[in-house]
Parts: C-alpha cells; sequence; structure tokens
C-alpha cells in the first residue's frame, strides 16, 4: 500500500492504494467520482480522459500512486462555479453531441485540453485530435460541430439538425 | 426559427446534463454496501472436454467467498432463444441448451466454465487463475462451410450437426423463382461475405445483484436494452425466482446497439452468487471480455442472384445465405436471419419473384445475434449490391434502373414477393431528394478534380426499406416468436398536475426522456417539462419489452398516445360533472376542457386537482384518481426507407479509401425530434460505414478471436468518416400507428455500407479496373489494393 495525496477538482484528497491500482479506478472507486468511464483496457476509447496538471491524459494508462501531487481535474470538476454547464459542456447539449453519454466525459476533457492549445481548431484538427476518443452512438458529426461551436465558430452551415 | 417544444420541435435533451457533468449512473457506477465482485474463468480454447475443475487452490486464497463451476447450475433452465424456426422439411431447429456456465464442454474463447467471488476484483481474478482446469482441446470449426460438411467436428455432440436449421422463405414460391431465373434475359450472380461484427456499446456489459433474505427479494441492476424481457428470461427459463421476486433495474445504459437485448449467463451467476453469500455481487465486463462474449453480428455468407429483363426490369432474386449463430442460441439469434432478413429480399421493388434459403450454422465462435439492423443490413447489401452490379452489366444508370423498379406511390398497401405488407412510401420522392443533396452534376468535375490528384473517385448509391417497430404478436407468433411484442406505457397524472410516465421502452441513448414528453405534452397542451419519464426498473414500469428494432416510438410511443388518450376520456368525465354538462359536450384543447358552443372551461390542473381530492365528485361514474396505463400491439411494421449516396476518393497506390461525402435521404414518417433522428441517423452511418471499410471480426483456425481489443478491431474514429449530410423531409406517415411514426434508430446502419462500397467499385472501374466487380467488406487498403493488381 502507498499513500498518495493529490488535488482533484480543486480539492485535497488522500488515502491508501496498492501500487497496482489505476488513477481511473481510484477516482471512480476510492473517491467515487463515476464520471471517468472505462471503456477498454487497451488504453485506446478515451473515455477515461481527464486533466493531470493541466494535459489530457488517460487515467487508465497511469497508476493512482503516480498521481502524487498532481492537480487532477475531472469531468464532475469541469461546470461553471455556479453549476452551470462550460461552454464546451453547453455547446455539446446545444449540439447534440452526445447519446448514450458514456463517451462524453473524455470528449468533453479532450475538447477541452484540445482548445487550451488551439483555440479555433479546424475541423480537420478536431478529428485529427480526436484519434483517441470512440463514440459508438453519434457518428461524430455533432461531437465535432459542437468542438467548433465552443471555440466561437459559425457551425449553421454544418448540415443536420 | 424551429420550434422548441412539442410534436415536431428539436428541444434540448434533458438527460445530457447529468452526463455532461459525470452524473450519470450507469451499472458499473452502482456501489452497493458490502458488494463482492465476481471474476469468471473463461475457456482459452475453442472446443474442448472439460475433464475436470480444481477449485481447491482458488478457494483458500485471500478474499474469496465463493466458487462456481457448470456443475451448480445443472439443476437450472438453460437461456432459451426467443424464436421457434422450422426448416424447410418442418423439422423445428436445433436447440442445444445453453448453459449459466459451461458443463462438460467448452465451445467458444471465452466460453465461462467457472467463476469466483471475492471481497475486491483484484482477489478474485487472482483466485480465477488459480482454478485449475483440465480441458481436453477437441479441433474447432469456425469456418460454416467446412462446419456443414459430413464428419466436422460437432459445436453441440448431442445434436448430431452444426446445422440449426435450413430454412426456405417462401417455400412456395421456390419453383417459380427457379423457373424465372433459368429463362430470365439477364442474370446477375454476385457471392459475397456480411461481414462479422461486434457491436461494441462503449459501455461495457456490467451486473450487479442483491438479496435480501429477509424478504426474499433479489435485485439485479444490469445493462440491459429490455429489463422486462431479462427478468422474464431468468424467472421463467434460467433460475426460476418467481417474477415477483425479482426486480432488474437497467439504469443509464451506455449504448446497446443489440448486444444488451439479450439475457447473458453472468446475469444469473452473480444472482445466485448473491444468494449464496448474502451480500451484493458485481461484476464488470473488460473490453476483451465483451469482444469474446458479447453477441456479435451479421456473419453472412451469400450468393444472391438477380433475374430481369435487358431494360433493367427485376424478374426474381434468390438468395443462398448460410448464418452463423456461433456457439450458442442467443435470444433473437434465429430471428434475425430469418424473419428480419428473408422478408426483406424484395427490398423496394415490385419484383414478382424472391426466395431466399438460410441455413444457420453452429461454429466454436461467440453467439452471434441481432446487431442494429438485424438481418435488414445484411439482406440490404445483398440487393443493393447485385443490382449495381446487374446495372454496370446492363449499362443503365444505378439510381434508373432502381426507379424502374420502385413499388409506386398508388400501389400502397403493397404485398412485397417476400409477403409483408408495406403500408406506405414513396421510393422515388427519396431518389429526387437524394439527387438534390449530392449535386450529381458537379460529380464529374470533381472526379476529373481528384484524377489531377491522382485519385480515384466514385460515387455509390442504394436504397433500401427495412421493417421495423417490431412487431405484431399475432403475426410474430404465427412466424414463431415466443414472445410477444407489444409495449406499455402508463401515464400517472398527480394531484398537483405534474405527470410521470412509465414506459417499457429503455432508453441506451435515444434520447426518451426528452422525446416522450414532447408526445404527452403536445396532446395535453401542457408544459413538457411538468412531465418525467421512468424508465428501466421492472418495479415501476408497467411490462414492456424494450428498445430495440427501432421499436420505441413506432411501439411504445403509441401506448403512450393511447394511455394520454385514455387520461384525457377520463378528464372528460370529470370535467363534465364539475362544468355541469353532459360529458358528450366536453371537447379538450390546448390544456382546457370546455363546453362546446359555450365559454365553459376547465383547466387540466384543476381537473387533476379534482381526481385526487374528490370532494363532489361522482364516485358511482368515475373511480378516483388520473392514471391510465395502455398496452400497445402493433397492426404492422413500420416500413422506414431511403436513398443513400457515397462518394470516395480511393489512392490507387495504397488502396486506401477516404469518403468525401456521405448523404441520406430517409422517410420516417412524422418526426417527433428532427435533432434526435438526425442523431440517431448519424450514427448509424458511421456504424455502416465502420462495417464497410474498417471492422472486422477474425477467428482464426482454431477459433482464436485475432481481433479482441481496439488494437486489433478497427472501431471508426472521428477522422474516418465525414460530415453527412442527412434529410428526412420526404415523409409517409405511418398508416397504423397514432403518430404515423416510422422507426429511425437502425436505418443509417441498415442503408449505408452498400453505397460505400458501390462508390469504391465506381472509382476503381473509372480507373479502368473493370475486372474488379466486388470486394468482400471491409474494404481495408490491402483488400482494395489487392484487388486492382489482381
Ligand atoms: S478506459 Fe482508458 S482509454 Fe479506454
Ligand atoms: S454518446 Fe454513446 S458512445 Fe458516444
Amino acid at each position: 500500500m502507498t499513500q498518495v495525496s493529490m488535488t482533484v477538482n480543486g480539492k485535497t484528497v488522500s488515502g491508501e492504494v496498492e501500487g497496482r491500482i489505476l488513477l481511473s479506478d481510484y477516482l471512480r472507486e476510492d473517491l467515487r467520482l463515476t464520471g471517468t468511464h472505462i471503456g477498454c483496457d487497451t488504453s485506446q476509447c478515451g473515455a477515461c480522459v481527464v486533466h493531470v496538471d493541466g494535459k489530457a491524459v488517460k487515467a487508465c494508462t497511469m497508476f493512482a500512486a503516480e498521481a502524487e501531487g498532481a492537480e487532477v481535474t475531472t469531468i464532475e470538476g469541469m461546470a461553471n462555479p455556479d453549476g452551470s454547464l462550460n461552454t464546451i459542456q453547453q455547446a455539446f447539449q446545444d449540439h447534440h453531441g452526445l447519446q448514450c453519454g458514456f463517451c462524453t466525459p473524455g470528449m468533453v476533457m479532450s475538447a477541452a485540453a484540445l482548445l487550451e492549445e488551439n483555440a479555433k481548431p479546424t475541423e480537420a484538427e478536431i478529428r485529427d485530435y480526436l484519434e483517441g476518443n470512440i463514440c459508438r452512438c453519434t457518428g461524430y458529426h455533432n461531437i465535432v460541430k459542437a468542438i467548433m461551436a465552443a471555440s466561437g465558430q459559425d457551425v449553421s452551415a454544418i448540415a443536420g439538425e | 426559427m424551429p420550434k422548441d417544444h412539442g410534436i415536431g420541435a428539436s428541444p434540448m435533451r434533458r438527460e445530457d446534463v447529468r452526463f455532461l457533468t459525470g452524473r450519470g449512473k450507469y451499472t458499473d457506477d452502482i456501489a452497493l454496501q458490502g458488494q463482492a465482485h465476481a471474476v469468471f474463468a473463461r475457456s482459452q480454447v475453442a472446443n474442448g472436454v472439460i475433464t475436470s475443475i480444481d477449485t481447491s487452490e482458488a478457494e483458500k486464497m485471500p478474499g474469496v467467498l465463493a466458487v462456481f463451476t457448470g456443475e451448480d447450475f445443472v439443476d437450472v433452465g438453460g437461456n432459451p432463444a426467443g424464436w421457434q424456426i422450422n426448416s424447410r422439411d418442418g423439422e423445428p431447429m436445433k436447440e442445444p441448451k445453453r448453459p449459466v456456465l459451461a458443463h462438460g464442454k467448452v465451445r467458444h474463447v471465452g466460453d465461462a466454465y467457472a467463476a469466483v467471488i471475492a471481497e475486491t476484483e483484484e482477489q478474485a481474478r487472482d483466485a480465477a487463475e488459480a482454478i485449475v482446469a483440465e480441458i481436453d482441446e477437441q479441433p474447432a470449426v469456425v469456418d460454416m462451410g467446412a462446419a456443414l460438411k459430413e464428419g466436422a467436428p460437432l459445436v453441440h455432440d448431442e445434436i448430431g450437426t452444426n446445422q440449426c436449421f435450413d430454412w426456405g422463405w417462401i417455400e412456395d414460391n421456390r419453383a417459380a423463382t427457379d423457373e424465372a431465373i433459368k429463362n430470365a434475359p439477364h442474370v446477375t450472380t454476385l457471392e459475397l461475405v456480411n461481414n462479422r461484427l461486434v457491436p461494441n456499446a462503449m459501455e461495457p456489459r456490467a451486473s450487479t445483484a442483491d438479496y435480501d433474505p429477509g424478504t426474499g427479494d433479489y435485485t439485479l441492476y444490469t445493462t440491459s436494452q429490455n429489463p422486462h424481457l431479462t427478468r422474464l428470461l431468468i424467472s421463467a427459463f434460467v433460475l426460476g425466482i418467481p417474477e415477483n421476486k425479482l426486480k432488474v433495474v437497467a439504469p443509464d445504459v451506455g449504448g446497446g446497439f443489440g448486444s444488451k437485448i439479450y439475457h447473458y449467463g453472468e446475469e444469473a451467476l452473480v444472482l445466485a452468487a448473491a444468494k449464496k453469500i448474502g451480500r451484493p455481487v458485481r461484476w464488470t465486463a473488460s473490453r476483451s471480455e465483451s469482444f469474446l462474449t458479447d453477441a456479435h453480428g451479421r456473419d453472412h455468407v451469400t450468393k444472391i442472384e438477380l433475374a430481369c429483363e435487358k431494360d433493367g426490369t427485376f424478374i426474381a432474386f434468390r438468395t443462398e445465405t448460410m448464418a452463423n449463430v456461433g456457439a450458442y442460441l442467443s435470444n433473437f439469434s434465429t430471428a434475425t436471419p430469418t424473419f428480419l432478413h428473408g422478408t426483406l429480399m424484395a427490398g423496394n421493388y415490385a419484383v414478382p419473384n424472391v426466395y431466399v434459403n438460410v441455413k444457420a450454422v453452429f461454429t466454436n465462435t461467440a453467439p452471434v445475434d441481432a446487431y442494429r439492423g438485424a438481418g435488414r443490413p445484411e439482406a440490404t447489401y445483398s440487393l443493393e449490391r447485385v443490382i449495381d452490379m446487374a446495372a454496370r452489366e446492363l449499362g443503365i444508370d444505378p439510381l434508373d434502373i432502381r426507379r424502374r423498379n420502385f413499388v409506386q406511390p398508388d400501389q400502397f398497401p403493397f404485398t412485397s414477393a417476400a409477403g409483408l405488407e408495406y403500408d406506405t412510401g414513396n421510393y422515388g420522392a427519396l431518389v429526387d431528394k437524394l439527387e438534390e443533396m449530392i449535386d450529381r452534376k458537379g460529380f464529374e468535375a470533381r472526379r476529373k478534380a481528384s484524377e489531377k490528384n491522382g485519385k480515384l473517385r466514385g460515387l455509390g448509391v442504394n436504397t433500401y426499406i427495412e421493417a421495423c417497430g417490431i412487431a405484431p404478436s399475432n403475426l410474430v407468433g404465427v412466424l414463431g416468436s415466443r414472445v410477444g411484442l407489444y409495449d406499455a406505457a402508463t401515464v400517472r397524472v398527480n394531484a398537483t398536475g405534474n405527470i410521470a410516465v412509465m414506459v417499457g421502452a429503455h432508453s441506451h441513448g435515444q434520447g426518451h426522456e426528452t422525446a416522450f414528453p414532447q408526445v404527452v405534452a403536445g396532446m395535453l397542451g401542457i408544459d413538457e417539462n411538468s412531465v418525467e419519464i421512468v424508465h428501466g426498473d421492472t418495479s415501476k414500469i408497467p411490462f414492456g419489452m424494450g428498445t430495440y428494432g427501432s421499436r420505441s416510438l413506432a411501439v411504445c410511443g403509441s401506448a403512450v398516445v393511447r394511455a394520454t388518450e385514455k387520461v384525457i376520456n377520463k378528464g372528460k368525465k370529470i370535467a363534465a360533472h364539475m362544468l355541469e354538462a353532459s360529458e358528450a359536450d366536453i371537447e379538450f384543447a390546448d390544456g382546457q376542457f370546455s363546453v362546446a358552443g359555450t365559454d365553459k372551461f376547465v383547466g387540466f390542473g384543476d381537473v387533476a386537482l379534482k381526481a385526487y381530492i374528490p370532494h363532489d365528485f361522482p364516485l358511482e361514474e368515475v373511480e378516483p384518481g388520473l392514471e391510465e396505463t395502455a398496452f400497445y400491439d402493433p397492426a404492422n411494421f413500420t416500413y422506414p426507407a431511403g436513398a443513400y449516396a457515397c462518394e470516395v476518393e480511393v489512392d490507387p497506390d495504397t488502396g486506401k479509401v477516404t469518403i468525401d461525402r456521405f448523404a441520406a435521404a430517409d422517410d420516417f414518417g412524422n418526426v417527433i425530434n428532427p435533432m434526435i433522428v438526425s442523431g440517431q441517423v448519424h450514427g448509424g452511418l458511421a456504424q455502416g460505414i465502420g462495417q464497410a471499410l474498417l471492422e472486422h471480426t477474425t477467428y482464426d483456425a482454431d477459433g482464436q478471436l485475432i481481433s479482441a481489443s481496439y488494437m486489433d478491431y478497427a472501431m471508426p474514429r472521428a477522422d474516418d468518416v465525414p460530415f453527412y449530410s442527412v434529410d428526412h423531409s420526404c415523409q409517409t406517415p405511418c398508416t397504423h400507428n397514432p403518430l404515423g411514426v416510422k422507426g429511425c434508430g437502425e436505418a443509417g446502419a441498415i442503408g449505408s455500407p452498400p453505397s460505400v462500397v458501390n462508390a469504391v467499385i465506381d472509382a476503381l472501374q473509372s480507373g479502368g479496373h473493370s475486372n474488379v466487380t466486388h470486394i468482400d467488406m471491409p474494404l481495408t487498403p490491402s483488400r482494395v489494393w489487392s484487388a486492382m493488381n489482381s
């Protein structure tokens, strides 16, 4: 057992973890932050993306112990301080960028990291960036559209409701 | 401005807020006090005789609470097939038992033969690895053709064959179809494979069971598209737990696409385990387990012949298919390749002769069952590929050959040569719309531009029709279904006027929490925010059959309408009393009950209040309360149809196919929420494009699943697909359900694969590869390149 402490969504947390416990499991099982989802066991689906020290990270690729001292943000920490949806979340709702919602936390976290790096990404840049996030429901159309809208681009010419 | 509420509007989805903030509650998010964890020991071999299973070491491992093997379940029932198919000779299908845990034999890689329950998942995993199973590996059968040969190894020894059934549809049409083909001026023959797919809902299957020794009540939280069906199967067939002692809850479910329709052994195991250890038991599949054990989809090997006149008029379609059912019969596996496939083999066409033969084959692979579209994508692909090939052979424009053969708008209702009665449609209008959407006139210029860049451009089109909104119970009963396929809804108006609607349908991405209130509020003339939907919990909802086969709105939505009508009718009685008028004079509109021809009225809310505070109430005529239930059994399937077009670029140096544009014109009848409908189409298109270009489930000759992870199974990613152009303005409302709606959930996946393949063939032909008339899906760079260079 290893002692870990980190900041998650602005709160300091600490606990004992087994060395083999992944950050994704620690968030879900120990902290009960179940918005971070597990969709695969080969680090490819992106349902578990969180931010660690400001960078998008697949939480299943990292041991909880490796996050010692880190600032972690999960989907639960993304809304505006008053609880309303932030710009990206709102754009996902406005443009129907989610259906079952399972990939959604990872998509939002990836989108936030993308817009941090690239304030106005093109369609191709968005599609390229989302290479590590699989969605089985939406066909990506409305996800890409939502991210473009969240970055302030006019999406009215893109087909679809 | 689009409307923002009511029928035909696209209000924001109310479920989104919880999903976007991480507050969805999926099965694996539920943590029950004292829960233990289950891990399964699964076969590494595809076919083997279990000679012994030694669990003694595992039982002694830290944290282990119980170990189960197949021996523990020999006295309980098997997981049954929901549909009985009879062979052409009248013999019923072969139906070997599907046990909770394999007993005596393992039949596919991943077949579970034991399970460990322990304090933690890690402990359970460690202990599962300590189980010593002696399994005598036998030769496996993977290929269907080989499985049907004399002397092939048997998946189920007790049935003496690997053939589950040999079905003909319609048997009486066989001779006429053979004759028509023999005498036809032109016959196009195509042999093709409809590739095996893994549904891959992003949320892996999971089940948590709880048992209350005080009451004897069980609760099962599970990733299900149809909690009542799951309960029925567990109660009536597998464990025998009385239905009124078993509550099945399917909370938020992260996609299903068919794979979560079925009852799986893991659900029964956690229930049995929870009772045995007296604590909740939780299990969640890893993605690898999902690949190995979720029911797969498609997997047909088909020969189709199209006989036609020289002018392209269709005379007959004859299809011979082998359909893989895998190692065990999953619940709908026998209906999928038969009644969901063979009955669609006339397509959108007024062709006089159709005959379909399907042989279902057991193999040492995971069970195969309905996956988004279920049988109808297989039908559409076969038809629309062979039609494209015939058009090319005859030098007829691919849209024209289809137009020439369409059932015409004035022919509805139309009984197709494959036996379905299409209620309505206008296929020509869909093709016209499609042409408008795709700028067909500009195609040649785009092709030239591609050629300048060293690329080949192709345009592929197809139409489709499908039968969904399953299904009329009387009809399916005659055809062998062992269940009815109605659905149910309860509309509960509370005293304060807000409403809870309990529905049998289940939402796992479809947005029912938003769309159903649009219907109820629209009918009652009230704010849709005062309507809440309750679904997914057998202890709260009426007995419904759940969501699959694009049935939620067409079937359950109709039940919602009927129940709401009953509420209005009862409200009229109450209002008549309140207004001191005769019931026959009461009219209801815009949320008000009024006396015809007067200005006297009473609001819906006042009537609701009166129903629950029945002072001065005509108790001898009307019961208190305002709550109504309706069961709705559809009179027919609904028949959505569409015309799709795909434009691709092929890189002749690498064989890589890039989809440049994709257009889908669909007729879903009336549309309740256009935003959600478009989203459903988008998702289906990506799955169809995935099937056409990327996805392939591969077993090696020993039955090892080679494509068992996202490293090996190519899921469509954001950069594999374009923005789609979708349209559902061509609307011929369904004639037999109250909303005039047709199912939209599967259309995209049904309609899209042929146009992708047709486009690639068109591109290659334009580049002078006139010998390439077909390539089997998925059209990977290597397959395309090899075809070009063969
Ligand atoms: S769970 Fe982390 S990438 Fe799939
Ligand atoms: S919304 Fe279901 S997987 Fe993306």
